[in-house]
């Protein structure tokens, strides 16, 4: 089986995410910006389900359809395939992020593109098109309010949903005033998105190329939904003359009628609404007669990993993640670090189980250890990912070799030490040895006078540990003589 | 080996269980509103307004005589200037008798009057195919004669919807409305004005569409206010 090239991280290492932790924790905007927003979403979310026994059976159901679909994913996609060709729409296949950029970038070259305008996509982050197109002298705008602040900034976004929670209406303000033209200082909401608006206005009726994600691929009718309160979804899949849709290859469904309790749950947990301003269904390009919308459409299908995470039956759960970001909403760790702690794309508890099949673990393995494994990213999930078991998994899989029997992942056993190592070797020694514990506790006991003042992490905020003057074997004896 | 074959030949090498049963999305959905009569006309009507005014869209009650005569009002009202519309749909006649202001056809592609489009259209009407209560949704259809945009980009968006068309949930409308043999190139859910959050969880409107989106539900006389 060929390996899908490894993705390069460009953004920030992933190894250093315990320093960029202890930064982000120190900051205390950031902090405020999040558990603000957190609790805000939290409670949102929270009124949407007043009806506990209700919401397990609609949670039942969207994981059935999510298992169901996976479980004829080959199937799926080949009719998919074959239904968006009858409605006039090319389909591409990507292995990894370079074949995905480099399908659009082909695509544009043959348009003599100059701007691309981009509806919110994480795919799109994920396989980094932006600096593939930057590369090849294509502008990408981000059109998505939240995106587009972003950008401006030089950033990446903190939130699969809401990409700038991170910043304050101040900052915006000064942003907006620094880099935009024209634009004067301003901290009022209405008039920070009215700039956004007509700046915005401009470029959908120049780009030559739309680009948009997708939330669910409909396999009967070759049908790409998207899910947006904006409109600048519809401005890009509407205005300019050519429409690339990108997706990971699980967001395939194979009924119209999988599709209502999916998004019924995604709104409800992803930003509290019962639905959003606008659910587009598109399928296909214009037709003759009609008057506007794209006159070629592509979709990109990409995998960059994602069969990894599926020739394993406990992984594949994974996979069934209509990208919500529950998960991270509610997650203790992601409220107190921020989006961009993680140095992934998609951060939070569902970005430590996804990450490592993209990028290997030997750039993620810290991931699944960011994680008090407290359960209420699996708790929250609308389509029961387990994901407290799929972080213990990837953590054993990054200390250890593979199973005999299963190939291995990606990174496997990336983080492995021989001093772990050697520790655990000489713990299990002493405890399968009683004569050997015996000794030890002896000389502990005996010897706890010389038990070191620092005690590497442990006396950072705590008394040392120091063994007591006799073993429990010794005062149990001693008791039972009394 | 394509990209698409080696992506194939991996999913289909991975180990299978049994095929998960098909998902009854009917029978769940049947089970959850049990405990609810069937609901009546008024009930959808109620519903879909109380909904759609918590997504800022206006609800006027019109009658099937009086709609233009009102829609006239609300574009004076607005200060519209130009309206937008389709000039062969089934409302397109009645439309042109009540005498609006600035009444133009969107007759040709996109591409030959963008700019005018984008900068000198203030409001647009369209037909609906229909709405969804639980949700206080429009659905809306476009095309050739109503095309994408008419709803997107002018700032003020006229939808005309017959109270009778009101579903009880999207899987209902999908199912009685029989969308599956018939996709068009694009449909639509519409649940109020464009919106954004994304500063500050600061909700604001007129993100990218239309600021406003306005209603004419067309009632018998009696369910008139």
């Amino acid at each position: 089986m060929s390996a899908p090239a490894l993705h390069e991280l460009q953004f920030v290492p992933a190894s250093e995410f315990k320093r960029r932790s202890a930064t982000a924790v120190d900051d205390a905007h950031l902090r405020q910006s999040f558990r603000g927003a957190m609790d805000f979403l939290i409670g949102k979310r929270a009124a949407q389900f007043p009806d506990p026994a209700a919401l397990e059976r609609q949670r039942a159901l969207a994981e059935q359809i999510r298992q169901y679909s996976l479980a004829r994913l080959p199937d799926l996609l080949e009719q998919l395939e074959r239904t968006l060709t009858d409605n006039g729409v090319n389909v591409h296949w990507a292995e990894n992020a370079e074949d995905a950029n480099r399908i659009i970038i082909d695509i544009a070259q043959r348009h003599a593109t100059r701007l691309m305008v981009k509806g919110k996509s994480m795919v799109s982050e994920e396989v980094e098109l932006n600096h593939a197109l930057a590369a090849v002298g294509i502008e990408a705008l981000e059109s998505d309010m939240g995106e587009y602040i972003v950008q401006l900034d030089g950033e990446k976004p903190s939130h699969i949903i809401m990409p700038a929670i991170h910043k304050t209406k101040q900052q915006i303000a000064r942003l907006f005033a620094d880099k935009v033209p024209g634009v004067a200082y301003t901290e009022s909401v209405d008039e920070l998105i009215g700039i956004g608006r007509a700046v915005l206005r401009e470029k959908f009726m120049s780009a030559e190329i739309g680009l948009s994600g997708v939330n669910f691929a409909v396999a009967e009718t070759g049908t790409l939904c998207l899910v947006e309160n904006e409109g600048n979804g519809r401005m890009c899949t509407t205005v300019p003359d050519v429409h690339i849709a990108i997706t990971g290859i699980e967001k395939v469904v194979e009924k119209l009628e999988h599709v209502p309790p999916l998004f019924g749950l995604l709104t409800r947990s992803a930003t509290g609404q019962a639905i959003t301003t606008y659910f587009n269904l598109i399928t296909g390009p214009r037709r003759p007669g009609e008057k506007d919308g794209p006159r070629e459409m592509h979709l990109v299908l990409v995998d960059n990993g994602r069969t990894q995470a599926y020739r394993d039956q406990q992984l594949r759960s994974t996979l069934q993640c209509i990208r919500c970001g529950a998960c991270m909403n509610h997650c203790p760790v992601y409220t107190r670090i921020g989006g961009h702690a993680y140095g992934t794309t998609y951060p939070g508890p569902i970005g430590e189980i996804v990450s490592p099949h993209m990028l290997g673990l030997n750039a993620t393995h810290v991931l699944p250890t960011a994680s008090t494994l407290c359960g209420a990213c699996g708790e929250v999930c609308p389509v029961k990912i387990p994901i407290p078991e799929l972080l213990v998994r990837l953590r054993v899989e990054g200390q250890h070799d593979a199973h005999p029997g299963r190939p291995p992942l990606r990174g496997q056993g990336a983080a492995k030490s021989a001093l772990v190592d050697a520790v655990w070797a000489g713990w299990a020694a002493l405890y399968t040895r009683p004569a050997l514990y015996r000794a030890f506790g002896w000389l502990a006991t005996r010897f706890r006078a010389l038990t070191p003042s620092q005690q590497a992490g442990w006396t950072f905020s705590r008394t040392p540990m120091k063994p007591a003057a006799r073993t429990l074997h010794e005062m149990m004896a001693a008791r039972r003589r009394r | 080996m394509s990209a698409r074959d080696n992506i194939l030949r991996r999913l289909r090498a991975a180990p299978q269980g049994p095929l998960p049963s098909p998902p009854d999305v009917r029978g769940v959905q049947a089970a959850l509103a049990a405990d609810r009569p069937a609901s009546t006309r008024a009930e959808r009507i109620a519903l879909f307004c109380e909904k759609m005014a918590f997504w800022r869209g206006e609800v006027v009650r019109v009658t099937s005589s009086d709609w233009p005569q009102k829609l006239r009002e609300l574009c004076i009202a607005k200060g519209v200037r130009s309206l937008l519309y389709g000039e062969q749909g089934a409302h397109a006649a009645m439309l042109r008798t009540a005498g609006i202001v600035g009444l133009k056809p969107y007759r040709r592609p996109v591409e030959e009057w963008k700019a005018e489009l984008f900068g000198d259209t203030d409001a647009g009407f369209t037909a609906t195919r229909g709405a969804i209560a639980e949700t206080g949704t429009l659905i809306v259809w476009p095309d050739a004669d109503e095309p994408r945009l008419l709803s997107l980009v002018p700032p003020i968006h006229f939808a005309l919807l017959d109270a009778g068309r009101i579903h009880d949930t999207l899987s209902q409308a999908i199912d009685e409305q029989d969308w599956r043999s018939q996709m068009p190139t694009n449909a639509l859910l519409i649940s109020g004005p464009s919106k954004t959050a994304d500063i500050q969880v600061t909700l604001a409107y007129g993100a990218h569409g239309p600021k406003e989106l306005v209603i004419l539900l067309l009632v018998n006389e009696e369910e008139l206010p």
